[in-house]
């Protein structure tokens, strides 16, 4: 790689090396960034993005390798490792994947937060306000600057920290994982405003994981995969099976939904309403699962989601509505009633909701039948046969682990999941619920995890499966419901959608202006 | 009935209203300040004690009032220096640790007590702060007496309150504080120290603390007794609660506060032969459970109180 | 540079070496008020051990002072094991104590084996009763049981003094605000003849092994451990986090509870507004040495008890003030503290 493929560089990161303990997470990584060049940068979850742009920001300090910024004249000056405030002043400017903003001050005092010396004896907002302004003319990026930041969309919010970095006169400009939270339509205005802000000559650093988007906006394509770079090439001539390829860097056996008709309704809503710990509610779904179907449901995170999954797994009362499985009503709202009932359910935090990390991997096991004679002997745990239950999980599911009373935070994300899987599926429910089951697993953790849902299915389980991953809805479901807004669409056979009709029904048009 | 009204309506009970309030002022702003970081010192009750007796010992030993304030102060900003460092960079429990303050607080005062006066068996005085009449003011009707015949350290808790909450609103630093009790990742991620930040605010918020104890010994009582802080510190947390983390609130809450334990205090000496002491004595306790108590539903906690950053982890 | 790294799982070699090293660091730095106080400080700390432990009697009076100690240890281990910061142990001993005179001083005629019964389950539920308040308020509307315990403690002593001047005033104690005595039958026992070690330790000693027997084995234990580690979890399995959370609070009360009933009707005999030095707060350091382990309690609290004993003995020869184990205790809960975190990193020098 040389410096001539790029015109004018402003960042150039060179042989950087970050080891946490055994793990290598970024292996001698070197990249260059050019003004006014968009620059992709490629991998799956574990794979180092992440870590390397923390590096660049000083969030880490590299065990090794230098990073280089140019100053307004463009000449290249050593960036000193572990300082954000050093990062800050070189006019590199970070977007992160969980927005760095304080929700109960307004838009102005976020954007103007550390841009004055803290001693000094005042604000001055005033002038703060009318720059402000400006940024927002030239960049087309508008929101109210006395809003609360509580008060503002995901979108807003977006912008908001896209105008916090451009407000310091940044000149590289890195987003990390910027669309994991719009509708694919508000993905497309976002790109819009980094071409434009590319073209007065910002360098943009774009992570992500989804190959259509780098296809769509990058200028360039580094990849990275088990913390390497193992390519770095222009987009123009790449394909997404190239691309792939790349990034995965072995063939994963993609599973495949085989044909299979429905039977009877298992899991009825009608007419459901409940309210979300957080955010929007559920208002009025109506929805069918039936026996050997794996119903989707698309959304962008936030749209009653939570809310339609609390209902569900019993977390959470309909407020309004019906709830039917296998045609009686649950009545009562309780975890233990949705278990004893047959429904297995995966939750959308598995380290919040579905472990308890302290814990053995067989006491973990248990916890969802705790007050069942396979577990109790008048108010003694079992020990011995929650051990034995737990290595039969382990063998199983091939849940690689020190042993059954291992504490099961030990255990990496994929093999937590597959014990929570195991836990739900041991007792062949007729009905699964899978919020987000995926979510920051590696290519073969996900792999198996869509394994296990299709086999239940073809067992004649019903899946609810609710997931923020469309290629992972198009590839598992039998149909595919959007929520937006709290409200649920009606599902539509998979094989009759396309991704731009999810996409809009997403944004919260309704069906009939789709 | 026309006695209690009399008693409300007298200088001489307001202006012991504000005199009560004091040393709860300073260890409300205190705790505030703190806490608006997203810090817990649960040490107050501790420093309360520290402060007392480091002012008073200074002025036994011989020093001027004001270098006993001095002293208070920093043996505060010390206590708090420890609460922060075991808190903040290393982030240990809040509450435990604020817990191990208060006792070793505690406990060095009183055992620096005993070094210092071994056999003394009733506690020595000292000449306290006078009351200090501001030239004009004090002759207003009412007002006068009330607010500006105090003690020099009244003026200076009503004049960091002021200072507080223009800090608080209206500088970088307050903004950065402020947001380093809400979301710490969005105040490193613009380049400021949430740790130095929170240490300094909690070292400030400790020395202001001392500053009530302080009160107790050098505007009060003028002499050091054991136990003398009778949970103070524990009614300032509540009362910071209370007043929903805002200066202007906690400053009203305060005052309340004062008012209120003026009014049993004379309550006593009216209805003293029907109801037993204890009884009063033990309502600022139940009035600080039930202020707990009503604000509970609509508590607006700063989001990161209690909540240790550590940097690069997200 | 010093590197930290995270240690997954520290050696059980290395969890019981924490606090004795936490103990030890904190003896350490109380060697700087002592000096300070111009104590001889080799003498000073062979006064402390001989104090503690160097006759027979001396290992009776810490037993003794470690008996109240041991089950305020527990109350605050169980209460912190699910997150539940308990620091009322100080207010729910006295609640323990004021029931226990209430129902042994004369109230009600019996046997031993009839009384002392009562008496214990007396105190053990007026101290349950005092920590639900707390907790009810925490589970119900999100109050800190930090500070409503502590202010409790206050209300508490002030009720007890109230009780002990008017209904519950002994009319033979010479105008002291103190109780009427427990009756015989209802004592604890003394458990060796002319020491005041007395039968409250095997009432100690029984809680702490039932206590860990229901943490480590049973199913309510499994229970109050998960939902102290992780109630969200613990709620999305389907356990009742709301009433474990009350539960423990019942049992934490009624451990302090009973440290109340064991110093009054084992110890003094009767109650006063002095009954306790202290013992709810110390309590907490116990339990924070004892790594919140029900067993470990026993251990920590003789290991406090020690220092508190040792120093009277090291203040009565030297003339340095007792005031130095209230600060080597401080000192000890800041140190284990430290100590826990330095089980779960490695530094690395380099």
């Amino acid at each position: 790689m040389t410096l001539s493929s790029t015109p004018v560089p402003l960042l150039a990161l060179e042989g950087i090396t970050k080891r946490f303990g055994p793990l290598v997470a970024n292996d001698r990584v070197s990249l260059t960034l050019g003004r006014g060049e968009i620059l992709a940068l490629l991998g799956e979850n574990g794979a180092g993005k992440t870590t390397l742009m923390n590096i660049l920001f000083g969030h880490y300090v590299a065990d090794e390798g230098t990073i280089q910024v140019a100053d307004q004249a463009g000449v290249l000056h050593l960036l000193p490792s572990g300082q954000p405030r050093a990062a800050l002043a070189a006019g590199i400017g970070m977007v992160h994947q969980h927005f760095a903003l304080a929700e109960s001050l307004t838009v102005i005092e976020n954007v103007v937060l550390g841009t004055r010396p803290v001693w000094r004896p005042t604000l001055r907002l005033g002038a703060a306000r009318e720059a402000l302004g400006r940024l927002m003319a030239e960049s087309g990026l508008t929101v109210s600057p006395e809003a609360r930041v509580a008060e503002l969309s995901v979108g807003e919010k977006q912008r908001v920290e896209l105008l916090k970095v451009l407000y310091r006169g940044a000149r590289v400009l890195v987003l990390d994982e910027p669309t994991a939270v719009l509708t694919p339509q508000e993905a497309e205005g976002l790109f819009k405003v980094l071409r434009r802000l590319a073209a007065a000559g910002l360098g943009v650093i774009f992570i992500s994981h989804k190959l259509g988007e780098v296809l769509a906006l990058a200028d360039r394509v580094a990849v990275l995969r088990g913390g390497q770079k193992v390519a770095e090439r222009p987009v123009a001539g790449a394909d997404r099976a190239m691309l792939a390829g790349l990034m995965v860097g072995r063939a994963v056996a993609q599973s495949r939904r085989e044909p299979r008709d429905p039977g009877r309704p298992l899991l009825e809503l009608k007419g459901a309403s409940a309210r979300g710990t957080q955010g929007t509610g559920l208002v009025e779904a109506s929805l069918t699962v039936r026996e050997g179907e794996i119903v989707g449901v698309a959304g962008v995170s936030g749209n009653g989601q939570g809310a339609l999954a609390a209902l569900v797994a019993g977390t959470a009362p309909p407020t309004a509505g019906r709830l039917l499985l296998n045609g009686a009503e649950l009545r009562r709202t309780s975890p233990a009633a949705r278990v004893a009932a047959g429904v297995a359910r995966v939750p959308e935090d598995r380290h919040r909701e579905g472990i308890v990390g302290s814990l053995s991997i067989a006491e973990n096991l248990a916890l969802e039948t705790l007050d069942r004679s396979e577990t109790r002997r008048f108010g003694f745990l079992r020990r011995g046969a929650l051990r034995r239950r737990a290595q039969a999980v382990i063998a199983a599911y091939d849940v690689r682990c020190p042993g059954p009373d291992a504490p099961i935070r030990q255990l990496s994300g994929g093999n937590i999941q597959k014990l929570i899987l195991a836990r739900g599926l041991e007792r062949n429910p007729a009905l699964i619920l899978a919020n987000q089951p995926t979510r920051g697993l590696d290519v073969g953790a996900t792999a198996d995890v869509h394994r296990r849902l299709l086999e239940a299915r073809r067992r004649g389980a019903g899946v609810l499966l609710i997931s923020e991953d469309l290629d992972e809805l198009f590839a598992l479901s039998d149909r595919i419901a959007v929520i937006a807004g709290g409200r649920l669409s009606p599902p539509e056979p998979t094989d009759e959608l396309t991704l731009e009709r999810v996409g809009l029904l997403m944004a919260g048009q309704r069906a009939e202006a789709a | 009935m026309s006695a209690l009204l009399d008693i409300l309506a007298s200088a001489s009970f307001w202006a012991a209203a504000v005199r009560i309030a004091t040393p709860l002022l300073f260890g409300v702003l205190g705790a505030l300040i703190c806490e608006r970081a997203g810090v817990l010192n649960l040490g107050i009750e501790g420093i309360f004690t520290a402060g007392a007796l480091a002012g008073w010992l200074t002025v036994y030993l011989g020093g001027s009032l004001w270098l006993g304030v001095l002293v208070a102060a920093l043996t505060g900003a010390g206590f708090g220096l420890l609460h922060a460092l075991l808190t903040v960079p290393l982030g240990l429990s809040q509450h435990v640790t604020g817990i191990g303050i208060t006792l070793l607080a505690t406990s060095t005062a009183y055992f620096g007590y005993r070094v210092a006066l071994p056999t003394v068996a009733s506690p020595p005085r000292i000449e306290p702060f006078a009351p200090l009449s501001i030239p004009g003011l004090s002759d207003l009707p009412f007002l006068g007496p009330v607010l500006f015949q105090q003690t020099a350290l009244t003026y200076l808790a009503l004049f960091l309150f002021a200072l507080s909450a223009y800090v608080l609103a209206r500088t970088p630093l307050g903004l950065a504080l402020r947001a380093a009790g809400e979301n710490p990742a969005a105040v490193e991620a613009q380049g400021l120290d949430v740790h130095r930040l929170r240490i300094g605010a909690v070292v400030a918020g400790s020395a202001l603390m001392a500053l009530g104890g302080a009160f107790l010994t050098m505007a009060a009582f003028n002499a050091f007794f054991f136990e003398m802080t009778n949970g103070r510190g524990w009614i300032c947390i509540a009362l910071t609660v209370f007043a929903s983390w805002r200066p202007g609130k906690a400053l009203v809450g305060a005052l309340l506060f004062g008012a209120f334990d003026a009014f049993q205090v004379r309550l006593q000496t009216v209805a003293g032969g029907l109801v037993p002491g204890q009884v009063f004595l033990m309502l600022p306790y139940l009035l600080s459970i039930l202020a707990l108590v009503l604000v509970a539903r609509r508590a607006d906690y700063p989001k990161a109180l209690m909540v240790p950053y550590i940097k690069g982890q997200r | 540079m010093i590197r930290f790294e995270t240690r997954t799982t520290p050696s059980p070699a290395l969890r019981a070496a924490a606090p004795v090293l936490a103990a030890a660091a904190a003896l350490g730095l109380a060697l700087v008020p002592l000096a300070l106080a111009g104590a001889p400080l080799g003498r000073a700390l062979v006064l402390l051990v001989q104090g503690a432990a160097g006759s027979s009697f001396a290992l009776a009076e810490t037993l003794t002072r470690a008996t109240p100690l041991i089950l305020t240890g527990l109350a605050a281990a169980l209460a912190f094991r699910a997150k539940l910061y308990n620091i009322g142990a100080e207010g729910q001993l006295y609640a323990g104590a004021l029931a226990a005179v209430t129902v042994g001083s004369g109230a009600v005629q019996g046997p031993p084996l009839l009384l002392v019964p009562l008496v214990l389950a007396a105190a053990a539920l007026a101290g349950a009763l005092l920590m639900l308040g707390p907790a009810l308020l925490k589970v119900r509307l999100g109050v800190d049981e930090v500070v409503t315990t502590l202010l409790l403690n206050f209300v508490v002593l002030l009720f007890v003094q109230l009780m002990l001047e008017g209904p519950l005033k002994d009319p033979m104690g010479g105008g002291w605000p103190q109780s009427e005595p427990i009756l015989d039958a209802a004592a604890l026992p003394p458990l060796v003849e002319r020491l005041r070690l007395h039968a409250g330790l095997l009432v100690g000693l029984v809680t702490v092994v039932l206590a860990h027997v229901l943490v480590a084995r049973t199913v309510v234990g499994l229970k109050i451990r998960a939902v102290g580690e992780n109630a969200a979890a613990a709620a999305y399995a389907g356990i009742g986090v709301t009433r474990i959370t009350l539960l423990v609070a019942a049992l934490s009360g009624g451990a302090a509870g009973l440290a109340g009933a064991s110093e009054v009707a084992g110890l003094k005999g009767y109650l006063t507004a002095d009954l306790s030095r202290g013992f709810g707060y110390s309590g907490i350091v116990v339990a924070m040495l004892a790594g919140l382990q029900p067993l470990a309690v026993v251990p920590a609290a003789i290991f406090i008890a020690g220092l508190f004993v040792g120093a009277d003995t090291m203040s009565r020869t030297l003339g340095v003030s007792n005031y130095i184990a209230d600060l080597i205790v401080a000192l000890a809960l800041l140190c284990v503290l430290v100590g826990g975190l330095a089980l779960r990193y490695r530094v690395r020098w380099r």
